[in-house]
């Protein structure tokens, strides 16, 4: 049986695209942004040598790793309110989730790429007389942060697809957009061609950006 | 303090690791300007002992002087201020070297100058080029560690260590990862040093450059100084069994 194929429904609506685009890469941003600055919190206090700061931070680290995100954003919807008796708005809920995620798996980047920095590096900064804060700004980061550049810049790329996780709470991402119109126009074939497409040409140059970073070895 | 006191002073230095004593119970004393070297087979305690002196390794008991400044170990961790403006005195150089590899040549030696001593840019600038002028390597200090060999990399580190005008320079094995051409360079710079009264604490196995410039030379053997004196007591009329041993499997 032949499918007529008919792109042109993906147009119907213009403004709900620019909005759920928006939408999309403010979360993206957003939330990549606060869960590298959680991540680097984190990692750094997975590193500390008190088990009361480590035990905690490693349990949050590990339970946001292993457990899927789409439960994380439906539970910080649904289940928090519950529990603090509290309701929080679904854009809230949804940014949390998509936070402590990126959170998680930053830490542990942050974490792995500065224990990836020999140890003669530490003891010859120390050797100078260096205290610990200038050691990390001056020696260990800034070896460190070339290191993880690829792996962050993977994350974030995973980061801003998950935000299609989104519409499941309703918060009007491209996701969300796509699926109100798959409704409306019964495409879902060509709609979700196209949102496949649309976040390609999002990411793609990103993917590149990380090869070429790969590559430089200026120091 | 007067000139005849020593620059440097350990007394009953130990350092175990659990039930393992690395360290036990070592004195010395350096004066200003005095060149002391360390031999002993390998696992006999002498890095650890060099390094309990900077502190890179905390010493489990024991008293050390470095100029004025005495610390007392054993009793209450050091703070990390503490820590860093002793080893501020104490020069390292390594056996590995570790220059920072995201610095040029220049940039490594600036660094404690700029970072730790608070030095105006311009002038920690003028001194590292002087610095790196005198180990030979005023031509390469545009140039970041790895395109240096083993021993221009180690100048650098030798003058990184220099700039921080450290009371005292504890050098560890700091020719055993050099390929033996480029051994001569650095013992080079090492001998104009003791020409100039750098204090050093030398842990090494080059016996003929013990030779030529020790002061003092201290055989270590199972965490223990086991006997020290001169150049020629040491090595030519050594007394202690262990000692003997030594340098025969030494000179096969």
């Amino acid at each position: 049986m032949e499918y007529g194929w008919d792109f042109s429904v993906v147009l119907l609506r213009p403004g709900n695209w620019l909005r759920g685009f928006l939408v999309t890469m403010i979360y993206a941003i957003a939330t990549t942004g606060a869960g590298l600055l959680l991540g680097l919190v984190c990692g750094i206090l997975l590193l500390s040598r008190h088990a009361l700061l480590v035990s905690p931070v490693h349990l949050y680290v590990e339970f946001f790793r292993s457990t899927p995100l789409l439960i994380q954003i439906v539970w910080f919807y649904y289940a928090l309110p519950v529990v603090i008796g509290l309701t929080i708005p679904a854009w809230l809920a949804a940014g949390l989730g998509l936070t402590l995620y990126m959170g998680a798996f930053s830490a542990e980047i942050f974490r792995a790429g500065i224990i990836s920095i020999e140890k003669g590096q530490w003891q010859a900064a120390r050797a100078l007389g260096m205290m610990p804060v200038q050691l990390m700004r001056r020696v260990i980061l800034p070896q460190a942060v070339r290191r993880m550049v690829p792996p962050f810049v993977n994350q974030s790329v995973l980061q801003l697809k998950n935000t299609s996780l989104l519409s499941v709470v309703a918060v009007p991402d491209l996701m969300y957009t796509g699926t109100l119109l798959v409704s409306e126009t019964f495409r879902p074939l060509e709609i979700y061609t196209s949102l496949a497409i649309f976040y390609f040409i999002i990411l793609y140059p990103l993917q590149r950006l990380a090869k070429s970073l790969e590559q430089r070895d200026d120091v | 303090m007067s000139d005849a006191s020593p620059m440097i002073e350990v007394r009953d230095l130990a350092k175990s690791y659990g039930r393992v004593e690395a360290v036990r119970g070592v004195s010395l004393a350096v004066r200003r300007g005095e060149a002391q070297f360390v031999i002993g087979p390998s696992g006999c305690g002498k890095s650890t002992f060099l390094r309990c002196i900077n502190l890179l390794e905390e010493p489990s008991a024991g008293w050390l002087r470095v100029g004025d400044t005495v610390i007392e170990f054993g009793r209450h961790r050091l703070s990390a201020r503490e820590q860093a403006r002793h080893r501020s005195q104490v020069g390292m150089v390594f056996q590995q070297f570790h220059l920072f590899p995201h610095m040029t040549a220049l940039q490594n030696v600036m660094e404690g100058l700029v970072t730790v001593k608070r030095t105006d840019r311009h002038e920690a600038r003028r001194q590292a080029e002087l610095l790196l002028e005198k180990v030979g390597l005023a031509d390469k200090r545009d140039v970041y560690p790895r395109h240096l060999s083993g021993g221009q990399a180690q100048r650098v580190a030798i003058a990184r260590a220099l700039a921080m005008q450290p009371r005292v320079l504890l050098l560890d094995e700091v020719t055993s990862a050099l390929d033996p051409e480029l051994v001569g360079e650095v013992l080079e710079v090492i001998r104009q040093l003791t020409l100039e009264g750098m204090t050093m604490i030398l842990v090494t196995h080059e016996m003929a450059f013990a030779r030529e410039v020790a002061h003092r030379i201290v055989f270590m053997d199972e965490g223990q100084i086991v006997e020290s004196g001169t150049a020629e007591e040491v090595l030519d009329h050594p007394r202690n069994p262990r000692l003997q041993s030594f340098l025969r499997r030494f000179r096969r």
